[in-house]
């Protein structure tokens, strides 16, 4: 075999390590926009399934231009509040965007991003995401209430790789499904997230859904994330719902 | 390239095309590269995209490889080989994320993971580093071929019995179902993969005896 001297060796392993390095940011640069813009349309997309929109995405001919035009003629606002439940100025879509960074630090310096959305009946509805844990990695969703802040219309929630057929039934309408009509507050106003539980949830509670039987870490994982993202609500919440909230119970 | 003007398709260039196919298929014959066969083949799609990539990958490292044989030294060649084939992972993952963002989530990992799928260091190291470019770019669609092959008759098994479709699209009439049939949810488990990988093993060696080792 031919003997290659140790200078050599080091110029073939510089010039191949440069080119290749350059190739790279290269293809990285001209793809970079495109794929942001991906991982932005999936939001978008996720934030509309929870309102129950997008519903025609897989007869759409161009899914990027359906998802804008449909987020711009639903989502009517957004907005981010602090801990303390004040409005503070911040881009909403963004902090959604960076929402891991955002949930790794304490709830009181998190921001809370809201989105609102107001359908042709005027129907208004407040979305907001939510991060966490499953077993293997991230599990992450986006919950729509009602506009008492308080009933559940609808969530979607989606995982890196939980196991199929069993963690990763998250992502299904049955599962998602239980999240309708429930409520995160009780009656005297206290708060009581959502309870994910095993062996099924009695019909009539109004905090909890059933379990995926076999999925109970991802399950946990789950409640914790709904627990931990929304109780930074909890002031914006009772603020900005207690209109509602209050005429309900004054009649 | 062929100094020696041996016809490009000649019988012995279309033996590296066909060969990894059947008797020396990467997956059942030499059983490289089972953990992505297990992983991305719950249901089609993924899985073609898997094997495209992958013969994509594999093709051109083979001729680049090829190409610089001779002056790469022999005692960094798997550094060399490594740096090629990272490279050209990384290059199908970006565009796939551009391209196929759908399909980019469902592979995960797996586009990543292509890098130590040992069918590719395994043809580098025995057959691009010795052999002519247009030779290995033959053995790199032939051995990923074999690789795709087996992945997609996997996959066509267990999204067709796991979740009743072909490609997303229901096969499985309704009216079965009201009879009562239900979807083997083990299917889409990594095990059955095995399991079915298994099965296509003992077929094919028993209609090639060729294969099966004398005790």
């Amino acid at each position: 075999m031919k003997q290659f001297s140790n200078t050599y060796i080091f110029i073939f392993s510089m010039v191949m390590v440069l080119i290749v390095a350059v190739l790279l940011s290269f293809v990285a640069m001209q793809l970079g926009p495109r794929q942001e813009m991906n991982v932005q349309n999936e939001r978008k997309q996720d934030i509309l399934r929870s309102v129950g929109k997008a519903e025609k995405l897989k007869e759409a001919e161009d899914r990027i231009a359906y998802i804008d035009e449909e987020f711009r003629t639903y989502i009517s606002d957004s907005y981010v509040v602090n801990y303390e439940g004040e409005r503070v100025d911040a881009d909403a879509f963004a902090i959604t965007l960076r929402i891991r960074d955002e949930v790794s630090e304490a709830p009181e310096d998190r921001l809370y991003p809201v989105f609102t959305y107001t359908d042709e009946q005027d129907e208004v509805m407040y979305i907001v995401p939510v991060y966490g844990k499953g077993l293997w990695g991230p599990i992450w969703g986006y919950v729509s209430f009602h506009a008492d802040m308080n009933t559940i219309n609808g969530a979607v929630f989606d995982h890196k790789g939980e196991t199929p057929g069993l963690g990763a039934e998250i992502n299904t309408d049955w599962f998602q499904e239980a999240f309708r009509g429930k409520t995160i507050f009780d009656e005297k106003g206290a708060f009581k997230s959502i309870r994910v539980v095993k062996g099924g949830a009695d019909p009539d509670d109004p905090h909890g859904v059933d379990a995926i039987s076999g999925g109970t870490i991802t399950s946990k994982g789950l409640e914790a994330m709904l627990k931990n993202c929304l109780s930074g609500y909890i002031n914006h919440f009772k603020m900005q719902g207690n209109l509602t909230y209050g005429m309900n119970h004054s009649i | 390239m062929n100094s020696d003007n041996e016809p490009l398709f000649s019988a012995k260039n279309l033996k590296l095309l066909k060969e990894p196919l059947g008797s020396s298929n990467p997956i059942t014959v030499q059983v490289l590269g089972i953990c992505s066969a297990l992983a991305v083949t719950v249901k089609l799609k993924p899985s073609i995209v898997m094997a495209i990539s992958v013969m994509a990958v594999l093709a051109v490292s083979n001729v680049v490889i090829s190409l610089l044989r001779k002056r790469i030294p022999p005692r960094i060649r798997i550094i060399v080989q490594l740096v090629v084939i990272a490279t050209m992972v990384i290059l199908v993952d970006e565009i796939l994320k551009a391209f196929a963002y759908e399909i980019s989530k469902q592979l995960s990992v797996f586009v990543g993971l292509i890098i130590t799928n040992c069918i590719i260091m395994g043809r580098l190291e025995a057959f691009a580093m010795g052999n002519k470019p247009w030779p290995s770019l033959l053995d790199g669609l032939g051995n990923a071929a074999g690789y795709g092959l087996i992945l997609i008759i996997v996959a066509f098994f267990r999204e067709l019995l796991g979740s009743g479709t072909i490609l997303d699209y229901q096969v499985i009439p309704n009216s079965f179902y009201e009879f009562g049939y239900v979807n083997n949810g083990l299917m889409i488990l990594p095990p059955m993969a095995l399991i079915v990988v298994g099965i296509i093993i003992w077929i094919q060696r028993s209609r090639n005896k060729d294969l099966v080792e004398n005790r």
